[in-house]
């Protein structure tokens, strides 16, 4: 190829239409990448309306308010989604498709592809001094896959919609009236291909294209994340597959395998879906971790702490993730196996810690700059560490028996999914935005939004745990009174959280419309992609980049592309050279 | 490895003109990057599978004898056998293929594809023809379609109907996959008859017989379990 050295990977082509060609059938990471993140960012924004209508839908005890006789909740889900089905609809019905929308959507569509398929295909081969990944053409194949899985899921879903919840338990899944379920598990089935494409692709790039001179501990540590998320990927995805293709059989052709009517058995569809289900929970959380570590070396410029440690529990965390997923059947399961699975998941918990106190310690006596992706970080580990902490009492059979199903869980996974895999993606954009997008955002409107959305994070999902622990259940649309002024807390600040996100999104489209152009390194990054132009070029470097020190030398090694005077090189201390 | 460096002198013809992709240092690590995604590919189908041998552990403990008792009267292992030679022979003459093309056989490497796909669609047929729409017939279908009609002396057991789910998605995946096969098979037989794959250069051969020989392993596992059991 040549003649694209210079050209950055954005630059539009000579027509509209060549333009649009350019990126249907690019073979480049980047602009996948960025269609990726499109598509993500998208349906977040509608997984996010559906968890406004359940939060309204839940703001009175009762399915009508007393005070306007509205029936809550329906006005607004009924209008947005489900409008077109007519009256025979139960309240309840509405309510299961609304709850069932959110879930699928932020799983299925947005979370699970979220950081691996648009942050990591634009910097893993950057980082790794490559031009591309391993398989180009695959890469595009899987973008394909996905928006075709996703409009086969979405279209389920608004064209009246589930009541199973992203689990799809049997035999409510299979008896439930109409036939979106299959629809919508098919859907489920194609993004899971699309997903085990990418999680393939990586392993390959990672073994096969670092840059000469670069080995395993000299990547970064976003390189080892979404390295252990590929293996989760490839090696648990194919269980779901295979899980939900027997239960549209089941509804289809009514096979019985799932069917206790029939002779069939739902517990063993319990344990083929948290075979995935819960490894998936890593795929969701690790790229993440990964983030952070990038994060929070880089803005508190100072050599991250126990690099080996994070690398290593990543790969732990990824071995473990297959043995735990007995966790969620613990009322469903005998109880020897419960013991087991117990046992087995807090060990899960270890080198989820290692990770947590190593961050902590890089911060410790280090320079931070304290802008919107380290704000990012230090919600993040805050709202992790909550999340990660309330992992263990459902880990207990004792107390699990009583938090089962109720808002506890709920509270716990959000808590570690919002508050762990969406907080540190927002950070990534904004730690990344400069870089992929070649400008530079209002810092004072992004921290106002970051403020925001922990306020309001914490809100929505705190008062979760008190309504969990006094014994309300997840997924109804009614409740007793005395649970009202906690419901009411947590929707109000379900409208700050939403607040704080739209804040965000109108300053990325400012930055966008803008025209404050972003240096190289703006923050005094070590890692390949702080080398290469803001945007990259079409291959990313002009010529392969030579590596000369790790990715966080920060204590021997001034940032390439920016004023030295601005990054001070912080003395070398204990805790930095600990390693 | 799979691939001669591009320097050696191509003293035969077909591969000379291969051009490794843009963002790859050598042909060399073009070649085992796809090996490593095919095995990994590999490695996704093993894992696909495992739900139906997972599904078949625990119905077979739970329905012990009628599982044995319907193993034994519905399925013929005469034909499941016939069948497992029958992909034995095409696994061998991928792996000759493969052979010739190292040796540059082009004629050979034809005639060993040929009979590769003559065994696929043997394979099929005799599925098919034999088992498929005999069971149609017979209502020996899955779950709530199974209606039994008595013949001999065999009393349906009462959960037949849900081992002949798991015989029917079990051996119907891996069909599919042997059809898959068969178009794969036909794509590279085109390749091959346009001369692209030589001493240098087969992954694509390579890579396609690695997945073959998946699909056989499978039913080494399936036909015992199924027919045997
Ligand atoms: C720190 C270690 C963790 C432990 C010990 C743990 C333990 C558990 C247990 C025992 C349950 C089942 C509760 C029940 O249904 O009764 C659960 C539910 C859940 N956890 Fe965790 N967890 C941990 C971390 C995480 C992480 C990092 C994530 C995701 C990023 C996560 C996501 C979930 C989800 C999504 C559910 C509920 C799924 C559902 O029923 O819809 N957990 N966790
Ligand atoms: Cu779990």
């Amino acid at each position: 190829m040549s003649g694209h050295h210079d050209v950055s990977y954005l630059a539009p082509k000579d027509g509209f239409w060549q333009t649009v060609w350019s990126w249907a059938f690019t073979v480049d990471h980047k602009k996948i990448g960025v269609m990726y993140l499109v598509a993500v960012l998208s349906a977040f924004l509608l997984g996010g309306l559906a968890a406004m209508a359940v939060r309204l839908e839940l703001w009175s005890p009762t399915m009508t308010d007393p005070k306007t006789g509205l029936v809550t909740g329906q006005l607004l889900t009924k209008d947005l989604f489900f409008g077109f089905l007519g009256d025979n609809v139960t309240p309840n019905n509405i309510y299961n498709r609304a709850f069932s929308l959110h879930g699928t959507v932020m799983v299925f569509l947005f979370i699970i592809p979220s950081i691996p398929a648009a942050l990591g295909n634009i910097f893993l081969p950057i980082m790794l001094g490559a031009k591309d990944v391993a398989f180009p053409k695959l890469n595009l194949f899987s973008w394909y896959i996905y928006l075709f899985g996703g409009t086969f899921a979405v279209s389920a879903l608004l064209m009246g919609g589930v009541e199973t919840g992203w689990t799809f338990y049997t035999p409510y899944s299979t008896t439930t009236s109409w036939g979106g379920v299959t629809a919508m598990v098919l859907g489920a089935f194609i993004l899971g291909f699309s997903s085990i494409l990418t999680g393939m692709n990586f392993i390959a790039t990672v073994h096969k294209l670092r840059v000469p001179g670069m080995g395993w501990f000299d990547m970064p540590l976003f390189v080892w994340a979404i390295y252990a998320t590929a293996i989760i990927q490839v090696l648990a995805t194919p269980v779901l597959a295979i899980t939900l293709m027997m239960l549209a059989f089941e509804r289809m052709f009514h096979i019985g395998i799932f069917d206790p009517a029939l002779g069939g058995d739902p517990v063993l569809f319990q344990h083929f879906f948290w075979f995935y289900s819960h490894p998936a929970v890593y795929i969701m959380i690790l790229p993440g971790f990964g983030i952070a570590s990038e994060v929070i070396s880089v803005h508190c410029h100072k050599k991250i702490f126990g690099y080996r440690a994070i690398a290593f529990s990543s790969i732990a965390i990824a071995a473990i993730s297959f043995l735990v997923w007995g966790h969620h059947l613990f009322t469903s399961e005998t109880p020897a196996a419960n013991a087991v699975f117990s046992a087995l998941t807090f060990l899960v918990a270890v080198p989820t810690a290692i990770k947590v106190f190593n961050w902590i310690a890089t911060m410790y006596k280090s320079s931070i700059s304290l802008n919107t992706p380290m704000l990012y970080a230090m919600s993040f580990l805050f709202c992790f560490t909550i999340g990660g902490l309330t992992g263990p009492p459902l880990a207990t059979l004792a107390t699990d028996i009583m938090l089962h199903d109720t808002y506890f869980v709920v509270a716990h996974f959000h808590y570690v999914m919002m508050g762990g895999t969406v907080l540190m993606f927002i950070g990534g954009l904004h730690h990344w935005w400069p870089k992929m997008f070649g400008k530079m955002y209002n810092e004072a409107g992004a921290m106002l939004g970051c403020v925001l959305v922990f306020i309001g994070f914490n809100l929505t999902f705190m008062t979760q745990f008190f309504l969990g622990t006094q014994g309300m259940p997840r997924r109804y649309a009614t409740y007793i009174d005395e649970f009202t002024f906690l419901h009411q807390l947590s929707t109000v600040g379900s409208l700050i959280l939403g607040i704080g996100l739209f804040v965000h999104l109108f300053v990325f489209i400012a930055s966008l419309m803008g025209d404050s152009k972003a240096p190289r390194n703006p923050w005094g990054g070590l890692t390949f992609e702080w080398e290469a132009d803001s945007p990259p070029v079409e291959h990313n470097f002009p010529h392969e980049p030579v590596i000369v020190h790790g990715p966080y030398d920060y204590h021997t090694t001034t940032p390439p592309h920016c004023d030295p005077n601005e990054y001070p090189v912080p003395s070398k201390d204990e805790l930095g050279d600990a390693h | 490895m799979t691939t001669i460096p591009d320097n050696t002198p191509a003293k035969l013809d077909p591969h000379e003109a291969y051009v490794h992709g843009h963002h790859w240092r050598t042909a060399d690590d073009e070649a085992s990057a796809a090996k490593l995604g095919m095995w990994l590919f590999l490695a996704t189908e093993v894992l696909m599978f495992s739900g139906f041998f997972c599904a078949y552990a625990a119905f077979r403990m739970m329905y012990e004898g009628n599982w044995v008792a319907a193993s034994d009267h519905y399925l013929d292992w005469r034909i499941g056998g016939f069948n497992t030679i029958v992909l034995l022979l095409s696994s061998f003459t991928v792996v000759m293929a493969i052979r010739c093309a190292q040796q540059n056989r082009q004629g050979l490497l034809m005639f060993n594809l040929w009979i590769t796909q003559l065994c696929a669609a043997t394979f099929l047929i005799l599925k098919v023809w034999l088992e498929y729409l005999p069971k149609l017939r017979l209502g020996e279908k899955p779950g709530a379609l199974f209606h039994y009609v008595p013949h001999g002396d065999y009393i349906a057991g009462a959960h037949d109907h849900i081992f002949l789910s798991v015989y029917w998605i079990a051996t119907a995946t891996h069909g599919f996959h042997v059809l898959v096969g068969m178009f794969v098979f036909a794509w590279i037989m085109l390749r091959a008859r346009k001369r692209h794959f030589g001493p240098n250069h087969y992954t694509a051969l390579e890579n396609v017989g690695l997945y073959w020989h998946l699909v056989d392993v499978i039913w080494i596992f399936l036909f015992p379990l199924l027919y045997l059991a």
